[in-house]
């Protein structure tokens, strides 16, 4: 929720943790190991995402120890997930390998949108919530929706811009405006940045932080992209503290009428004028 | 002392009778690493009970642990 007087330096606080970084990233989709290091660090990110999958035995150096070392939390995601019954038993394997209550719930319900499916969404939600778990949902634009997740006890909510990976931006801001609007958790723009712009309309929207992760990782430099972002992350909030004008269809001048020259003439009323700058 | 069947992320192996957890972790070498956490046929086992945890036959055992995603 957006109130005024705010700065880009404040915290965010979610389920009592505060973090100074309003960009949450997103791990996945980084061509290399250590092209996700330079993101992080021109990012400013604390949270940085990631999926839990079957262990390669043979996988190259943790990518935990990675994260350690760049100074940032994991918050584990449950991707890749279809029912509730798989995104709390990842979630549950997720806070057991990696010693963490914070999940990134994801319950996806058409595997070429990768929309969520709503309902699935809410049974995991509500399942995760009595067992302890600082819940994130990433969830559709419905702000009936978002406020369902919040009513439920989730730590915050995590709307769509457009889905994962389109680089679309935010196709709904109206609704995206009254969710957070609304909201009496933090909002979490997730999903559908393609570029720091659609970061910014973010946060100008009253969206509390931005996940980000396609724009960043697939961008043709990731280390600028992730810098942009993050600029724009912090552009958006103070413009959306220092509250816009309004729209309108007609300009309305910025220059006074008051004490404007009378420059009018006997000769170019009657259309005789020279023009100016032609020679003497 | 016959074998016990098992499938490990999907893998049919081979454990001896009365192979736990810890056994199976042994297996692929992952008990020195961090990070990762074990479900069998859909149940978390809590890291303190890998050495206690018995296998049955046919038992589906998943390893998980972070990747870059999301």
């Amino acid at each position: 929720m957006t109130e005024n007087g705010l700065h880009a330096e404040d915290a965010l606080v979610i389920s009592g943790r505060a973090l100074h970084s309003r960009l949450i990233l997103g791990s996945g989709g980084f061509p290399r190991q250590s092209a996700l290091v330079d993101a992080i660090a021109a990012s400013g990110a604390e949270l940085v995402t990631v999926a839990m999958r079957r262990v390669e035995p043979d996988a190259p150096g943790s990518l935990l120890d990675v994260l350690d070392s760049a100074g940032v939390d994991v918050l584990p995601n449950t991707a890749g997930c279809y029912t509730a019954r798989d995104a709390v038993l990842t979630a549950r394997l997720a806070r057991e390998a990696l010693g963490t209550d914070w999940i990134k719930l994801e319950v996806i319900g058409d595997e070429r949108t990768l929309l969520p499916d709503a309902p699935e969404l809410l049974a995991a939600a509500e399942t995760l919530v009595d067992e302890g778990f600082v819940v994130l949902p990433y969830t559709s634009d419905d702000p009936v929706i978002a406020r369902r997740l919040e009513d439920l006890g989730c730590a915050a909510v995590m709307p769509l811009g457009s889905p994962i990976g389109s680089g679309m931006g935010i196709r709904n801001p109206y609704n995206i405006a009254i969710i957070c609007e609304r909201a009496t958790v933090p909002v979490v723009l997730d999903a559908g940045v393609g570029t720091a712009s659609d970061a910014a309309l973010a946060m100008e929207l009253g969206c509390d932080a931005v996940l980000c992760a396609s724009a960043i990782a697939r961008a043709a430099d990731p280390v600028a992209m992730a810098a942009a972002i993050r600029a724009a992350i912090e552009a958006g909030r103070l413009a959306a503290g220092a509250g816009r004008i309004p729209r309108r269809l007609y300009a309305e001048a910025s220059s006074p009428d008051a004490g404007l020259a009378d420059l009018s003439s006997s000769t170019s009323a009657r259309g005789g004028a020279p023009s100016l700058g032609e020679p003497r | 002392m016959s074998a016990l069947a098992v499938v490990i992320n999907g893998r049919s192996v081979e454990l001896q009778q009365g192979a736990t957890v810890a056994d199976a972790l042994e297996l692929l070498d992952l008990p020195a690493q961090r990070g990762f956490a074990v479900a069998v046929d859909a149940e978390v086992i809590p890291r303190g009970e890998w050495q206690q945890r018995k296998l049955a036959p046919d038992d589906r055992v998943e390893i998980v642990t972070a990747i870059q995603g999301g």
